[in-house]
């Protein structure tokens, strides 16, 4: 598609822009600033703030010929209007003349600025977001030193005004921009707060039970020009030019958001080195300029108090703790004796280096390296994901998106705002679900099926199957194949292992058939619930159906940052009954407790490494807190293995995550070429954030620590189908009343990494099975129900949902109960 | 020679210029720059706020200050914000005022103390303690239970601004 340029002149200066980009967006692509307030790049212009004011002359074009007037000069004849008119809201045209700093602009912008300082409380001695602020810089740079309104006529509101338990509003500061109700309506669709009254009277409210019902509440408070809002997490936690920032990674889900820590010492905590708060990095491939709030509030884990602190060794059947030394020579005559008899089990928590050390020590012991995770798949993704230069934010007219068994609102929230912006430009979205989600409203097709179909499901959109199937899928079919490109996400809501495994295989044969492989946009991607689970396996990492077994009959096995035991009741039994169980975690866990050696390990935020995201992008985070902080005597994952395999005489890197990673790129072919230097590299991006740009794209961080670099390709083919189509278990009926149950994953989940984050408690998934209403009246269920899970039952409660589809039960994962089937 | 003998007679019935510290003290000048005091309000609340522009002021990084929040239960400041914690290291303190300056409700204030005396580096630190002033007669320690509504304003409106 060759996009239309259009010339125009801005004061004075050329510039040369595609047709439809607004004159505020040309002026910065120039160099010129042009203020703003309540206009954003990331959002449709509104116009209501007029701090924007310019100059604009058009061409005078003779009707006659359709041509530029010209003067005697013999250049076009320029016609300004009598007024000023919004660089926001006006899109470019040939010829045009913006001229920003003429003295009739000057002056209207002080004017605006007095106007809307008419009403500000000018309290930036306490305001959060006082050294950071659009008005304040705005006003020190074009406002007007003093005031001739009143001051006595200025309002006074309510300035401590909780919308929700997340976010506070001050109704003083409020310069009634609407960036915040414009951002929850029309960005993430979540229409809970607006504006009530009118003039100067205007307030924002929420409307919204608990208030401020969104998962995307936290960006409010970074595209807010004034301190209006601010989250409760870091209310008052410091001023923003005292903290330090450093960059990392989320490691939440696969999306792999960029985001920065803002450390700083504090009394408060005995002196340690805190993280006062989560900020986003700009990353136009992965996260724009966007957090979700898990992300932004569930890092409290790391500072918190439960956190293992030195090795503990069992003896006399208690754990208790121990020095390194006497834990490592332990394990490694543990090892020893158990040769290739042992079993490595990783958690998608870790990073890239951890998983490589941990890989090799299993290896050169000839031991499994299994994953733990309960969705499969990941080396088709490997082999079909979308390849360099692939960008979920650059889909539009002629792409297609299929998204099975996910809803990736809840699983991969990044994911879900990016579809959505790409069905705004133009892509076409095909949901296939069991139960309702949250992208069915912008899908093209919503195809619904019944828990347990979803393989077949997928099937019937094969070529070969789809004469027969039904006229939704037919037709869903017909757009998926006539796609320019075709990304396949998949997720594993209602899936166990093994069904997701054979769900993956059949959407890889699915991009397949359609001729969407190898080309840049098009491929398969899986939503994982952890951040590094797709490198583990790009890491040679694999899931097992029969992992219990496996378990059990091992000599020694390792965990690491993986809770099996706390999980699942059968893995539990396995566990106990293993000859020799080492765990390195951050916390006691359920499997820990069961552990004969547990090495305690560093948060990501202490510490450097790479994670591999649900896009095969390998980024870099880097170390906020200071080694020796809040765990002294802690190590880093990688390090573990890499002592214990010098007792070993096996040759691993315990110290420089970077020289770590140059052994990953020397042998795993996708790695080759990657180093820390080029996960380094960065690129200009648009919008652009950070600096004094403060007014124009909110309080992200610019990201100067890298944009990652996606793996390499590998070749693709048939034959890396294999293997061949998975035959999934059939589960027996205990009875004939018996309610299937289904698992399911919600965004604030009970996991060991969210739980210490008190703020996110009331919003925390509850330990119950989801069952429509009618559904549980036919099957007599009332408030507590038996859910069986291996011929055991458990006592469980029972939550009444119109959301869950009829003749199943739902069980959220996380909330340590599994089962099979449900009964009075 | 009597000359000189002269002049140490009419000396010795002089005044002397010295004074007999630390049993006598010469009044400070009006400017004088002593140790920082943290002020009160007359109903006893404290005019810090917490706001950390002196600590940002401090040419020699000198301040430390944590904020909190108030509430009318349990107010120490006018306003939201309160200092929670305010240390000022006086080993690095060069007396400038700087932060006296910065401070938008002038709780900061270099007072006249200039005995200050410490055999280690950690007693060189004050504290919040150390540094408030007591409280004025008629005024209540902090933290004050306040009926809601009152204390609203952290900066107080000041009537002229040139004062």
């Amino acid at each position: 598609m060759v996009v239309k340029m259009v010339s125009l002149t801005i004061d004075g200066r050329a510039v040369a822009v595609p047709a439809g980009t607004l004159v505020v967006d040309a002026a910065k692509k120039a160099g010129i600033d042009i203020p703003v307030f309540c206009y954003h790049p990331k959002l449709d212009p509104v116009g209501m703030c007029r701090q924007c004011l310019v100059e604009i002359g058009r061409p005078l074009i003779d009707r006659a010929t359709n041509q530029f007037i010209l003067d005697a000069d013999g250049k076009p004849k320029i016609s300004f209007g009598p007024k000023l008119e919004t660089a926001c809201t006006t899109p470019v045209s040939e010829g045009m003349v913006v001229v920003t700093d003429s003295d009739k602009v000057v002056a209207a912008r002080k004017d605006v600025l007095e106007f809307i300082l008419t009403s500000h409380p000018l309290d930036c001695p306490i305001c959060d977001k006082g050294g950071e602020c659009p008005l304040q810089n705005l006003t020190m740079r074009y406002g007007p030193p003093v005031s001739r309104f009143l001051f006595d006529e200025k309002m006074h509101l309510a300035k401590h005004v909780p919308l929700g338990e997340l976010i506070y509003l001050d109704r003083e500061r409020c310069i009634q921009c609407g960036r915040c109700v414009r951002f929850q309506s029309e960005l993430v669709d979540d229409p809970v707060i607006g504006f009530s009254q009118r003039g100067r009277a205007l307030q924002i409210v929420t409307f919204s039970n608990p208030g401020f019902d969104s998962i995307w509440s936290g960006n409010t408070t970074d595209i807010c020009p004034v301190g209006a809002l601010t989250t409760a997490d870091f209310r008052f936690g410091a001023r923003p030019w005292e903290m330090n920032a450093s960059a990392s990674i989320c490691n939440h889900c696969a999306v792999g958001c960029n985001l920065t820590y803002n450390v700083r010492r504090e009394a408060k905590a005995g002196g340690k080195t805190v993280i006062k708060r989560v900020m986003p990095r700009q990353n136009e491939m992965v996260n724009e300029i966007w957090l979700c709030d898990k992300g932004r509030l569930a890092y409290h884990y790391m500072e918190s108090d439960q956190r293992l602190e030195q090795p503990l060794v069992r003896k006399g059947g208690e754990l208790v703790p121990a020095g390194w030394d006497e834990a490592l020579n332990l394990v490694t005559e543990k090892l020893r004796s158990a040769g290739n008899r042992m079993v490595m089990l990783v958690g998608g928590r870790l990073s890239n280096e951890d998983l490589f050390n941990l890989g090799e020590l299993t290896e050169a012991q000839g031991g499994q390296k299994l994953l733990y995770s309960y969705m499969g798949g990941g080396d088709l993704v490997s082999r079909f994901a979308p390849p360099k230069g692939s960008n979920l934010g650059e889909l539009g007219a002629g792409s297609v998106v299929l998204v099975v068994a996910c809803d990736l609102h809840q699983e991969a929230p990044l994911w879900w705002l990016r579809l959505k912006q790409a069905v705004k430009r133009g892509a076409k979205l095909i949901v296939a679900s069991a139960r309702p989600t949250r992208l069915d409203k912008f899908a093209t097709h919503v195809v619904r099926y019944a828990y347990g179909e979803e393989t077949r499901t997928v099937a019937a959109f094969l070529p070969v199957n789809v004469a027969g199937a039904p006229q939704v899928i037919q037709s869903a079919a017909k757009t998926l194949t006539e796609a320019e490109d075709l990304i396949v996400i998949y997720g594993s809501d209602g899936l166990y292992l093994e069904e997701s495994t054979a769900l993956a295989r059949t959407c890889a044969e699915l991009l397949l058939k359609t001729n969407h492989t190898g080309k840049v946009n098009s491929g398969l991607l899986a939503a994982w619930q952890n951040g590094n689970l797709q490198g583990g396996w790009e890491l040679g990492f694999r899931t097992v159906p029969d992992l219990a077994e496996r378990l059990e009959k091992a000599a020694l096995v390792w965990v690491a940052a993986a809770d099996p035991a706390g999980d699942d009741p059968a893995l539990a039994k396995a566990v106990r009954r293993t000859g020799f169980l080492v765990v390195q975690e951050l916390f006691l866990t359920e499997t820990a407790r069961m552990a004969d050696v547990v090495f305690p390990v560093l948060v990501n935020a202490e510490r450097e490494g790479s994670y591999t995201s649900g896009e095969r992008r390998v980024q870099r985070f880097y170390p906020a807190l200071p080694p020796k902080g809040i765990v002294p005597e802690a190590r880093p994952d990688f390090a573990i293995p890499a002592l214990v395999g010098e007792k070993l005489g096996i040759e691993l890197e315990d110290h420089s995550a970077a020289l770590v990673m140059e052994h990953i790129a020397a042998k795993f072919a996708a790695f080759a070429g990657i180093n820390y230097q080029r996960l380094a590299e960065v690129a200009e991006q648009w919008p652009p954030v950070g600096g004094s740009d403060l007014y124009y794209g909110g309080t992200s961080y610019l990201n100067r620590q890298g944009l990652g670099v996606t793996l390499s390709d590998v070749l693709q083919g048939e034959s890396l189908l294999n293997p061949a189509p998975i035959q999934t278990t059939q589960r027996q009926k205990p009875s004939a009343d018996a309610l299937p149950v289904y698992p399911i994953q919600l965004l604030y989940d009970r996991g060991t990494t969210i739980l210490p984050s008190a703020l996110l408690h009331e919003r925390l998934v509850q330990p119950a099975v989801w069952v429509h209403p009618t559904t549980a009246a036919e099957h007599k269920l009332q408030s507590k129900a038996r859910l069986i899970y291996e011929g055991e039952a458990v006592e469980v409660a029972v939550l009444l949902s119109e959301q869950t589809p009829p003749k199943v039960a739902l069980l959220p994962r996380s909330v340590g109960l599994l089962g099979y089937w449900l009964e009075a | 020679m009597l000359e000189g003998l002269m002049t140490t007679l009419k000396s010795m019935f002089e005044k002397p210029v010295t004074i007999q510290y630390p049993e006598q003290k010469r009044p400070v000048r009006a400017r004088f720059k002593g140790r920082h005091v943290l002020k009160r309000y007359e109903n006893g609340l404290e005019k810090c706020i917490g706001c950390a522009l002196c600590a940002a002021a401090c040419p020699a990084d000198a301040i430390f200050v944590e904020s909190a929040e108030n509430t009318d239960e349990e107010r120490y400041s006018p306003g939201e914000r309160y200092a929670s914690t305010y240390e000022i290291n006086m080993l690095r303190c060069i007396f400038c005022g700087f932060c006296e300056d910065a401070c938008p409700t002038e709780a900061i204030v270099l007072g006249d103390n200039y005995e200050l005396s410490f055999t280690s580096r950690a007693e060189s630190i004050y504290t919040k303690d150390m540094l408030l002033e007591p409280v004025p007669p008629g005024g209540q320690p902090t933290p004050q239970r306040t009926p809601a509504g009152v204390f609203t304003r952290s900066v107080p409106e000041m009537k002229d601004p040139t004062d």
